[in-house]
C-alpha cells in the first residue's frame, strides 16, 4: 500500500527533533527508493533510533517532514502505521506467549483479515524459518531466534517498509548471518524496503545498498558504502567515520545521550 | 440533503464503522493473548486466588458474628464476599500499570503502537486484558462460594450482572492505573504509588463494612469513591443488599468513571509512556 507510486519508500527532509534543549536530530534528510535496504550508520547518541521513532509515528518531529510508502508522518500517522513493520531496538515479543502466540497476536493486530491470518502465518514461519521454535515459550528463545520471530511479526502485514532499529544488536556472528540471510531473501522474493539502524560498521559495509552516516544528530555522509569510500580515498567506512568525525565510531562521546528514553529520563532528573 | 452531503456522511460511517472494527480486534486479540498467559502460568492462577480467600475465611471468619458490620441481616462471609471480589480485582487493575511499564521498557509497546491499531484500542485492550484475570478469579471465587455454601444468591441475572459489573469496575481502574503509569514511567516508584492508592480506595469504600457504620468524613470520602459503587452493585446482585438499593445509579457511576478514565488514560498514555 502506497501513497503515491512515484514518491520514494521514505522521504526526510530537514527533519528536526529537539527535547528541550537538547537537539537530538539537527535537519536529517535523505531518501529511500522502494526495494532498497538502506542503513542509517552512528554511534549511540547520533540520532539513528530518534529517526525511526519519527518514521515510525512514535515521536512527532519539531519541524521539517518525513513521508513513509508516500504517507506523511504527521498528518496521515494512521495509514503510515498501516503501510510499515517495526522492530525496536528492545526484544518486543512476548516472553510469556509461545512463538506462535506472538505471531497470532500481531496478525491480529496489524489488522491482517482473519480468513488470511493462517496463510501468513504460515508463510512467516517459512520465510523466517520459525517452525521448529513455534510451541515454545518466546523468553525461552535465544537472541536469534528472537529477532527471526520479531522480524517474522513484523512482516505479517506485508509492510511496503520495514523499519529495523539495530536487528542484530548481542548477537553472535552466525546468528546475525542468519538474520541477514533471511532478509535478504525476502527483500529479493517481496521488494520490501528495509531501514535499519547499526553502528555495526561491518554489517552496513556488506548489507546496506546505500547508508547515511550520523553522528551527534547530523548527517555526514551518504551514498553507496562503495562509493562513500571512494569519495574519501579509504578502504573501510570506519576510515570514513573516523576522517568525517574526527574520532572512531566506538570512542565514547561524554554528555551525549544513548537514546530517547534515557534522554528523557535524564532531562526529568534535571527538572 | 445534498448527494455530496450524503456521500460524505456515508464517508465518515464507514470510517467509523472501521475505526470502531479495529477497536473490537484489538481488544479482542489482548484479552486473548491474557487468556493464553494464564493458561501457560497455572501458578499465577492459583497465586492470585489466595489472598482473596484469606480475607474471606480468615477475616469474614473473625468478623462473623460482629452484627453490627452487617446490620444484623446475613453471614458476614456473604456479605464480604462482594467487597474481597472487588478487591481482588482492583489489585489487578491497579498494578496493570506496572506491566505496562515494563511492556514500554522491553520494548513491546512500541511496537503496538507503531500499528495501525487506533490509540482507544490499545487502552481499552489493555483494560480487557486487566478484565480477563479478574473474570477468572472471579469465577474461582464464585466456585469457592458455592462449594463452602455460603449463602449468595444463585440466580442466573444475579451472576452475570456481578460479572459485568467486575469488568467494567476493573475496566475503570486498570484506565486509571495507565493514568498513574503514564506520569510515573519507573517501576519502582510505581509500586509505592499504586499501594498508596489502592489501600484508602478500598478501606474507603463499602467493601469490608457498611457506610453506615463509618464517621461521617470517611462517609463522604467513601461516597464519591468509584469503589464503593461498583461494590454495592456487586452486593446488591449477589447477596441482595446494597447501600440503598439503587443499582441502576451503581451502574451509572461506574460506565461514567469507566468512560472518564478510558477518555483519559487514551489521551495521556501513549504518548507520555515513550
Amino acid at each position: 500500500m502506497t501513497g503515491d507510486f512515484d514518491t520514494p519508500a521514505v522521504l526526510v527532509d530537514d527533519l528536526v527533533v529537539r527535547f528541550g534543549e537538547l537537539e537530538a536530530v539537527g535537519g536529517v534528510s535523505f531518501a529511500v527508493p522502494p526495494g532498497q535496504v538502506f542503513g542509517l550508520l552512528g554511534p549511540n547518541g547520533a540520532g539513528k533510533t530518534t529517526t525511526i521513532r519519527v518514521l515510525t509515528t512514535l515521536l512527532s518531529p519539531t519541524s521539517g517532514r518525513g513521508l513513509v510508502a508516500g504517507f506523511d508522518v504527521r498528518r496521515q500517522s494512521l495509514q503510515v502505521r498501516a503501510s510499515i513493520g517495526y522492530v525496536p531496538q528492545a526484544i518486543s515479543v512476548d516472553g510469556a506467549l509461545t512463538a506462535l502466540e506472538n505471531l497470532d497476536f500481531y496478525a491480529r493486530v496489524t489488522g491482517v483479515p482473519a480468513r488470511e491470518r493462517r496463510e501468513r502465518i504460515e508463510r512467516v514461519i517459512e520465510d523466517m524459518d520459525l517452525e521448529s521454535m513455534l510451541e515454545r515459550l518466546a523468553r525461552t528463545l535465544s537472541g536469534g531466534m528472537l529477532r527471526r520471530l520479531e522480524i517474522a511479526s513484523a512482516l505479517l502485514n506485508r509492510p511496503a517498509v520495514l523499519f529495523l532499529d539495530e536487528p542484530t544488536v548481542g548477537l553472535d556472528p552466525t546468528a546475525r548471518q542468519v538474520v541477514w540471510a533471511r532478509l535478504r531473501a525476502l527483500r529479493e522474493q517481496a521488494g520490501t524496503t528495509i531501514l535499519f539502524t547499526t553502528h555495526v560498521m561491518e554489517e552496513a559495509e556488506r548489507y546496506c545498498e546505500r547508508l547515511a552516516i550520523m553522528d551527534l544528530g547530523q548527517l555526514v555522509e551518504q551514498g553507496e558504502p562503495a562509493e562513500i569510500c571512494r569519495r574519501h580515498r579509504v578502504g573501510s567506512l570506519e576510515e570514513v567515520f573516523t576522517k568525517v568525525t574526527g574520532r572512531r565510531i566506538d570512542e565514547h562521546r561524554q554528555g551525549r545521550l544513548r537514546d530517547v528514553r534515557a534522554g528523557r529520563s535524564i532531562v526529568r532528573r534535571l527538572g | 440533503m445534498s448527494a455530496q452531503g450524503a456521500a460524505s456522511s456515508a464517508v465518515s460511517a464507514s470510517g467509523l464503522t472501521a475505526a470502531l472494527g479495529r477497536v473490537a480486534v484489538g481488544s479482542q486479540a489482548m484479552a486473548l493473548a491474557e487468556l493464553r498467559k494464564l493458561r501457560h502460568d497455572h501458578l499465577d492462577v492459583f497465586t492470585r486466588s489466595v489472598q482473596p480467600l484469606l480475607w474471606l475465611f480468615i477475616f469474614g471468619t473473625a468478623l462473623r458474628h460482629n452484627r453490627a458490620l452487617t446490620i444484623g441481616r446475613l453471614d458476614y462471609r456473604a456479605y464480604l464476599a462482594p467487597g474481597v471480589m472487588a478487591q481482588a480485582a482492583l489489585f489487578i487493575a491497579i498494578f496493570f500499570g506496572l506491566a505496562v511499564i515494563w511492556e514500554r521498557d522491553v520494548g513491546q509497546l512500541q511496537r503496538l503502537l507503531a500499528t495501525a491499531l487506533p490509540r482507544s484500542a490499545i487502552v481499552l485492550g489493555k483494560a480487557v486484558g486487566a478484565c480477563v484475570r479478574a473474570l477468572v478469579q472471579a469465577l474461582l471465587l464464585l466456585i469457592v462460594l458455592a462449594v463452602t455454601g455460603i449463602p449468595v444468591r444463585w440466580t442466573a441475572g444475579g451472576v452475570i450482572g456481578t460479572l459485568a459489573m467486575l469488568m467494567l469496575g476493573t475496566g475503570a481502574f486498570a484506565c486509571m492505573s495507565m493514568l498513574l503509569a503514564a506520569a510515573v514511567k519507573e517501576r519502582e516508584r510505581f509500586m509505592g504509588i499504586g499501594q498508596l492508592v489502592m489501600m484508602p480506595l478500598f478501606f474507603a469504600s463499602s467493601a469490608l463494612y457498611p457506610l453506615s457504620i463509618m464517621p461521617s468524613g470517611l462517609r463522604v470520602i467513601a461516597r464519591i469513591n468509584p469503589l464503593t459503587y461498583e461494590v454495592q452493585g456487586l452486593r446488591q446482585m449477589l447477596v441482595g443488599v446494597g447501600g440503598r438499593g439503587e443499582l441502576w445509579l451503581d451502574f451509572l457511576v461506574v460506565i461514567a468513571f469507566f468512560a472518564l478514565m478510558l477518555a483519559a488514560a487514551t489521551r495521556a498514555y501513549p504518548k507520555a509512556i515513550l
